[in-house]
């Protein structure tokens, strides 16, 4: 004990280290302190006997120990009286001098030179006395000794109990791991310890434990930003750098028609020019335009269904029910909470759990009137397609308006009128799901079928809003391109009046110099429908964020100042705060990402916006939830594993990108804008680039890979592997079932009760 | 980072480090948590090992205990004489079991002893009765806490028994996705 301390004091003395090197140096000159130079002469005995694997890194370790023992000697050797062996210089002995100024001896550490040397004495004995063997099995106790000291802290033993355990390790390892010669564990241990606490890091965002339940906080918290966020910002960044790399190299700048000056800018799809290769880095910029935009939503594709498969590892068993009740009871109470508000509505809100579990309990007893039932459910979802198709017939209508009101000239009509289109549609996306909601009372179903059939529901509104409007964009697409058949005609004739102006007979006039700014432009069907995309997800922003000031601030400030002076309790009653609604939100992210990956072909810069008016969004909702919202009262999450969003986002993504890929295959480039203007398809780049670019050889293979008579055999061969797979799957997932019901017999047979207390036992 | 502490000596630091999951900065913080809930009787300088012990009714008036509807139980559970006076070893004890750190093993026994309102070892009826009344400050009715409690044992009891023994509570709570997160006390 009195060696620990010295050794300990010394490590006190003035120096700023941290705490793992400092316990290091503690603890190697406590080991030094019980070695000399003869356990160092020790080793190298003991080092032929061992003969385990070992035996070369123990060699190595000593080593190491003793050239940084030589070290520091060496330069303690100045201040050195006596002489030494050159193997016998030591450790602690010539440290402790060094720290010494001049290099004095006083008694005390003559005494503890004495003493040491005693101590080394003995341990050479013991050293000595003892067989390879026995060797052997003291190396085995020490380690496992050092494992439970590893351990301990796991360990449910009291902590008076551990403290002693732990004392008795420790001697134990140091009385005898200085014969062994080692020391090091200690250190890499501590060192793991230290790295694993500081990238351990804190859970995401402190967000909304007050008001969020916590079965739904992972999928608010780590679906709802974090996800959506990165997806947006892989998708900005590479879409921005494509960008930036033609930059620099734009070299016609086509007359400006200030039609908004942003319609030229590289937000849009006109702004590329069709230059085949850009600057002298030979840029293929409509190849890079096209591959950047199939790219994207191959990686799209990509994560989404990698996240799902990741979820449905992890969850894998977590979807059932089976410990319904005792998990409510045991596991429902967040011990976190050290707010009495909270507090309350968590108290709340078990309650409300346990009672709705008891209702579902009773209600799988008893039967209900199946034909009401049923004839209920027919009508609730007869009602539910009429709400539909009256939404799509709205849109419809009001698109044709609004290409009537743009034929007429835009000046003439009011903002309403212009914007008509837009604030429709996010109005019925606003009110048409409390109607549903309101709908599914009639049906009558366990909550969590409820709320997946609510959010189906809206699901196929936002579905059938969004493609009655992709509609309407193609007439006006089609439009478009008439009009520019019409510019084409007038170009040539133009040209051929110019021309046949200035030239006369037998002369052999200098070609014409037209001026590239006096050319008439054609219209660029492209940047339009951009255009479109980009002022839907604004006025779709905007309506959220009104419909959180309104709808959430504003309501909670009345209900705070009006309760005074109504008659009736505005905060239990009727208007009362606004319940912050999980699954709401998470699809209104769903959705704004389905419209992102529709756009971002002819809109590049549009997931840059996106990544923007996330930013903005998600501290403008952390502000609401913490000031103006409530818990939900309903605890039922609408999928045990995400997987149900996840889902909803895939087909979103395989819907989204049909317009896209429709528009490249079938219609023509504008001829006049954008980077694969005067082709007669956009993917007649990739044609170009195999004939240009690669070898010939390349060409020959590629078109063989994609004969028709390759290309089947092989679809066929993967739905082949797709529905094996399947059917392992399920032939897995049965194998599963059964085993879980075999481990629960088992366990039944296995343990009579008196040898479960025992087991018991053993823990205390 | 100096070394200017004089209430714990290096050994006993050394020592609170490997038994629980705190660090050197936790364990000192902790110190002046306990220090600061009765000034006059604990102690600044451990490095004797006094012995001081603080009473239920304190400790359950940490902010992090107070709204905890288990919280005497909490405190019982790791106080050696089971009524809740704890030394600054179980102190630090009990909090390193409920940090986020602890391996699920090690909270589901302490989970098991909290629960366990008759210390008899299982989880009997009237156990899981006290819990739900807790929980729901009594708002449920005496049929549905008999209902609710009578499914729950029905549920996870194994050797049909009609209550829960550790093996069949420990079961069950690995089984529960929530546990980790809940079972959590962060200070």
């Amino acid at each position: 004990g009195n060696e620990r301390r010295k050794g300990a004091s010394r490590a006190e003395e003035g120096e700023s280290q941290t705490r793992p090197e400092r316990i290091d140096r503690g603890r190697r000159k406590r080991t030094r302190s019980h070695q000399d130079t003869k356990g160092s002469e020790g080793d190298e005995e003991v080092q032929p006997k061992i003969q385990s694997g070992r035996a070369a890194k123990t060699r190595k370790h000593t080593k190491n120990e003793k050239t940084r023992k030589k070290e520091e000697e060496e330069k303690a050797e100045k201040g050195e009286g006596k002489e030494r062996h050159g193997k016998r210089k030591k450790t602690s002995a010539s440290k402790k001098e060094r720290e010494e100024v001049g290099g004095k001896h006083t008694m005390k550490e003559k005494a503890q030179e004495v003493k040491r040397k005693n101590i080394i004495q003995q341990m050479n004995c013991i050293h000595n006395s003892l067989s390879s063997e026995e060797l052997e099995k003291l190396k085995e106790a020490v380690d496992e000794r050092k494992k439970l000291i590893q351990a301990l802290r796991g360990k449910p033993w009291p902590i008076k109990k551990k403290c002693v355990i732990l004392r008795e390790s420790q001697e134990f390892v140091e009385k005898y791991e200085g014969a062994l010669g080692k020391g090091k564990g200690r250190k890499l241990y501590a060192y793991k310890v230290l790295m694993s606490k500081a990238l351990m890091g804190r859970p995401y965002g402190t967000i909304p434990r007050k008001t969020v339940p916590r079965a739904e906080a992972t999928s608010a918290m780590d679906f709802a930003v974090l996800w959506d966020f990165g997806v947006s910002c892989i998708i900005t960044l590479t879409l921005t750098t494509s960008c930036f790399l033609q930059w620099p190299f734009h070299a016609t700048f086509r007359k400006m028609c200030f039609q908004g000056y942003a319609q030229y800018s590289v937000l849009f799809y006109g702004y590329y020019n069709n230059q085949r290769a850009v600057g002298w880095l030979k840029f293929r910029m409509p190849l890079s335009y096209f591959l950047v935009g199939v790219g994207t939503v191959a990686y799209s594709y990509m994560v989404v269904i990698r996240t799902m498969a990741r979820n449905a590892n992890e969850s894998g068993v977590g979807d059932d029910n089976s410990f319904n009740f005792n998990w409510r009871m045991f596991t429902s109470w967040d011990y976190l909470i050290g707010n009495p508000e909270t507090a309350d509505n968590k108290f709340a809100s078990i309650t409300t759990s346990f009672k709705e579990a008891i209702l579902e309990e009773q209600e799988s007893q008893k039967d209900d009137n199946i034909h009401l039932t049923r004839f209920l459910r027919v009508l609730a979802n007869f009602l539910v397609l009429c709400c539909l198709a009256g939404s799509g017939y709205l849109i419809y209508f009001v698109v044709r308006r609004s290409q009537k009101f743009a034929l007429d000239g835009l000046e003439n009509h009011t903002w309403w009128e212009r914007n008509e289109v837009n604030m429709v549609m996010s109005l019925l996306g606003m009110f048409c799901p409390m109607l549903f909601d309101v709908i599914s009372a009639l049906e009558n179903y366990h909550p969590r079928v409820a709320l997946q059939w609510q959010l189906g529901r809206i699901f196929a509104l936002f579905l059938g809003n969004l493609y009655t409007f992709i509609i309407a964009l193609m007439d006006e697409i089609n439009l478009k391109r008439e009009e520019e058949n019409i510019i084409k005609f007038n170009i040539t004739v133009w040209e051929a009046s110019l021309f046949n102006g200035t030239v006369s007979v037998n002369s052999t006039a200098p070609p014409v110099t037209i001026e590239p700014a006096d050319v008439p432009r054609g219209p660029c069907w492209e940047t339009m429908v951009g255009q479109e995309f980009v002022r839907l997800i604004i006025s779709d922003t905007m309506t959220t964020y009104i419909t959180l000031l309104i709808g959430d601030f504003l309501r909670a400030v009345l209900v705070r100042f009006l309760n005074y002076c109504w008659c009736w309790d505005l905060e239990a009653g009727f208007p009362s705060y606004s319940e912050f609604d999980v699954s709401g939100n998470v699809l209104g992210l769903i959705f704004n990402q389905g419209m992102i990956w529709m756009g971002a072909f002819y809109a590049p810069c549009l997931p840059a916006l996106n990544v923007l008016r996330l930013h903005v969004s998600m501290y403008l909702q952390c502000w609401a939830v913490m000031c103006c919202n409530v818990p939900q009262e309903r605890v039922f999450k609408a999928s045990g594993s995400n997987n149900f969003y996840m889902a909803m986002l895939l087909v979103i993504l395989f819907l989204s990108t049909l317009p896209a890929i429709y528009t490249i295959v079938t219609i023509p480039p504008s001829f006049d804008c954008g980077p694969f203007s005067g082709k007669q398809r956009m993917f007649d780049v990739i044609q170009e680039t195999l004939e240009s670019d690669f070898p010939a050889w390349f060409g020959k293979v590629f078109s063989y890979a994609s004969n028709p008579g390759l290309v089947l055999p092989f679809m066929l061969l993967m739905v082949l592997a797709i529905y094996y797979l399947q059917s392992t799957s399920k032939s897995y997932k049965e194998a599963n079932m059964e085993l879980k019901k075999k481990l629960q017999t088992v366990v039944q047979n296995m343990f009579p009760p008196l040898v479960q207390q025992s087991c018991f036992n053993v823990y205390f | 980072m100096g070394n200017k502490q004089t209430i714990f000596t290096d050994e006993q630091l050394d020592a609170y480090q490997d038994c629980t999951f705190f660090t050197r900065k936790e364990i000192l913080r902790l110190h002046a948590r306990y220090h600061e809930l009765a000034p006059h009787l604990v102690p600044m300088d451990y490095t004797n090992d006094p012995d001081c012990k603080l009473p239920l009714a304190l400790i359950v008036n940490m902010p992090e205990l107070k709204e905890n509807p288990f919280c005497s139980r909490i405190v019982e559970s790791f106080s050696e004489d089971g009524m809740g006076n704890l030394s600054f070893n179980e102190f630090v004890d009990m909090f390193s079991v409920l940090s986020e750190m602890a391996p699920r093993e090690l909270k589901a026994i302490y989970a098991f002893k909290i629960y366990d309102y008759n210390v008899d070892n299982f989880l009997c009826k009237e156990d899981l009765e006290k819990t739900l009344n807790k929980l729901t400050k009594e708002e449920l009715t005496p049929e549905e806490v008999q209902l609710v409690c009578e499914k729950a044992i029905e549920e996870a009891d194994l050797d049909g028994d009609h209550k829960l023994s550790f093996a069949d509570f420990e079961n069950m709570i690995t089984r529960a996705p929530d546990f980790l997160s809940t079972f959590h006390i962060r200070i």
